[in-house]
């Protein structure tokens, strides 16, 4: 039945207290339409692991699956299942917002809203009914999002007084505020200038102790210097006109960059495909 | 023969460039026009007004401080004396079916805003934001008869029939209740458009961190959107200002100094009308009248909008 058996993947898998993600199956529609199909991933605990690809295969549609942040787009679909903490996500007896409360989000493009520093920060609290004090949430996060430095003498100003670097920082400080287990990153460097983009590169290393933290993104670079683990989706080259993603190969990311088993990933990751 | 040589003539004359070049001046000067025309039937509308108006107070038989302070308006009273023209029952009159008519129209506006920009599904707003506008198409004369034919019936029966509360046939709160649902549309479609602007990235921003949809909206959305939903409500509320046809049919021509919303009023575009309707001579001092009253109603909506102008700057979140 399975229709990707001709398909060519490589994957590894942890044991169970290692994997907070397990990705089961995947199959995600947009509108009826397969974009995503067969989708197994188990991602490991306090890591960080890159999804890499060429654009439109994907990466997003899936991180997008593992809070159901899908679920505010029309036409989505999914099958399969996503397990997170012995529960599949996508069972009808859970919560989407409680799922969110625990898998935070940080966004290509950095969406702060239009609100003061203190208030974004606070933002997520105030919705999940924070008892502690507020101050000291906010300045903790902004501390851990390494930002604390830069705005703690104009927290009542606008959001989009900072820097495009500044925002996504605080975007993080927003996300980690609500202390999620895990962090899903869409590319979070992507809109930002090199300077910027290493900032975040060395608060993901340091947020990996405390979160798992699973980042998208196009640039090799990035995926080499800061995940432990990679995961390389690529098209269906089968069914190339259907632009299907699919999982290729999942490995350790120094293994992956140095000695990939598959002639596809190292076709991606020397830049002769993508 | 002689054709062709028109003919060559004109082509020898004519220059792309400069027949280019005149053909955007033309366009550049109508359309300048079309801007200037607009400004100057404002300014001459202004100026007819406040010219009768001053017209007006420069009489010996009124003055101004009686006329902004005093309880008691009938014009049309044989003696014709200042005490006799203070304008407060008829701005109470208006101020009340704009009050009412808000207090209505503006939570239901901006529910339905919400509903129809983040809880709908595309095809039920497709269907229900075209109905809701043709709410809006409804001549406000209709209005005043559905007032005084459906609502001041129903009132007579719950209010005066089961609770002994008199209620006149003409009264401000029918009036008042017909011109909330007029201006519904207006509200709704307005905040609703300044909802639907707001980037999704914000809404996704609030979404992962565990917001629900109705925080997603009342926190995120609508103060995003706060500066087009004030702006709608200014319209909504100036509208039911100035409002006529719906006030004149169901509020009765009673200039009176109450805060009961059952009695009859008056309000200031009703007795416009009334006077309009009347054979007053131009230049009399009824003909003028109903232009210090007019221009009384143009400060108030103009003082409106400056406030609101300044509530915006100081409550609006700026989105890029």
């Amino acid at each position: 039945m399975n229709l990707t058996s001709n398909i060519q993947s490589y994957s590894i898998n942890f044991h169970d207290d290692a994997t907070i993600i397990n990705a089961n199956q995947l199959n995600i529609y947009y509108s009826g339409k397969l974009t995503v199909e067969n989708f197994n991933l188990q991602v490991p605990k306090n890591k960080i692991t890159a999804l890499i690809g060429p654009s439109g295969c994907g990466k997003s549609s899936v991180i997008r699956s593992f809070n159901r942040m899908n679920d505010i787009i029309p036409g989505f679909s999914l099958e399969g299942k996503i397990i997170y903490k012995g529960k599949n996500i996508y069972s009808s007896r859970e919560d989407p917002v409680r799922i969110r409360r625990q898998i935070g989000m940080v966004f290509q493009k950095p969406n702060p809203f239009p609100k003061s520093i203190y208030e974004n920060v606070a933002f997520g609290a105030r919705v999940n009914k924070y008892q502690g004090n507020l101050d000291e949430l906010v300045e903790s996060s902004l501390i851990q999002a390494a930002l604390w430095d830069e705005v703690k003498d104009k927290l009542k100003e606008s959001a989009y007084a900072l820097s495009g670097g500044q925002q996504q920082r605080l975007c993080i400080a927003r996300a980690i505020a609500v202390s999620p287990d895990i962090l899903l990153m869409d590319e979070p460097a992507s809109a930002l200038d090199p300077v910027a983009t290493l900032k975040i590169e060395e608060l993901m290393w340091e947020l990996k102790d405390k979160y798992t933290i699973v980042v998208v993104t196009h640039n090799m670079q990035q995926a080499s210097r800061v995940s432990d683990y990679t995961a390389f989706m690529s098209l269906d080259r089968e069914k190339i006109e259907d632009r299907i993603g699919v999982l290729v190969e999942f490995d350790e990311t120094t293994k992956l960059f140095t000695n990939p088993k598959l002639k596809e990933t190292e076709d991606y990751i020397t830049g002769r495909f993508g | 023969m002689l054709k062709n040589l028109s003919k060559s003539s004109f082509i020898s004359f004519y220059n792309p460039q400069r027949v280019r070049n005149l053909r955007e001046r033309i366009i550049a000067i109508t359309l300048f026009g079309c801007g200037v025309f607009s400004i100057l039937v404002t300014i001459g509308i202004i100026i007819s007004l406040f010219s009768e108006a001053i017209g007006f107070f420069l009489r010996p038989e009124v003055n101004l401080i009686t006329f902004l302070t005093g309880t008691n308006w009938r014009p049309l009273a044989s003696q014709v004396s200042p005490e006799n023209f203070g304008v407060r029952p008829l701005i109470r009159g208006t101020l009340m079916i704009a009050v009412i008519s808000g207090s209505i129209a503006l939570p239901l506006g901006l529910g339905s805003a919400i509903y129809l920009s983040e809880y709908a599904s595309d095809r039920l707003r497709s269907i229900l934001k075209p109905s809701l506008e043709l709410l809006a198409g409804i001549p406000t004369v209709v209005y005043g008869y559905f007032a005084l034919s459906f609502v001041t019936p129903i009132l007579k029966v719950v209010l005066e029939d089961q609770l002994g509360i008199r209620v006149s046939f003409f009264n401000a709160f029918s009036a008042a209740v017909v011109v909330g649902i007029m201006i519904i549309p207006i509200v709704a479609s307005i905040s609703e458009d300044a909802m639907r602007a707001v980037p999704r990235s914000l809404r996704e921003g609030a979404y992962a961190l565990g917001a629900t949809k109705f925080e997603v909206s009342t926190k995120v959305v609508v103060p995003a959107a706060l500066s087009g939903i004030i702006s709608a409500f200014i319209i909504g509320i100036s509208r039911a200002i100035g409002e006529t046809m719906a006030v004149t049919i169901a509020a009765g021509a009673t200039p009176r100094m109450t805060l009961n919303p059952l009695d009859g009023i008056q309000t200031m575009t009703a007795f416009i009308v009334q006077v309009s309707f009347g054979d007053a001579p131009s230049g009399s001092i009824n003909g003028q009248s109903i232009f210090a009253v007019g221009a009384t109603l143009f400060m108030m909506t103009f003082v409106m909008n400056i406030i609101s102008a300044s509530i915006l700057k100081r409550f609006r979140e700026v989105y890029e």
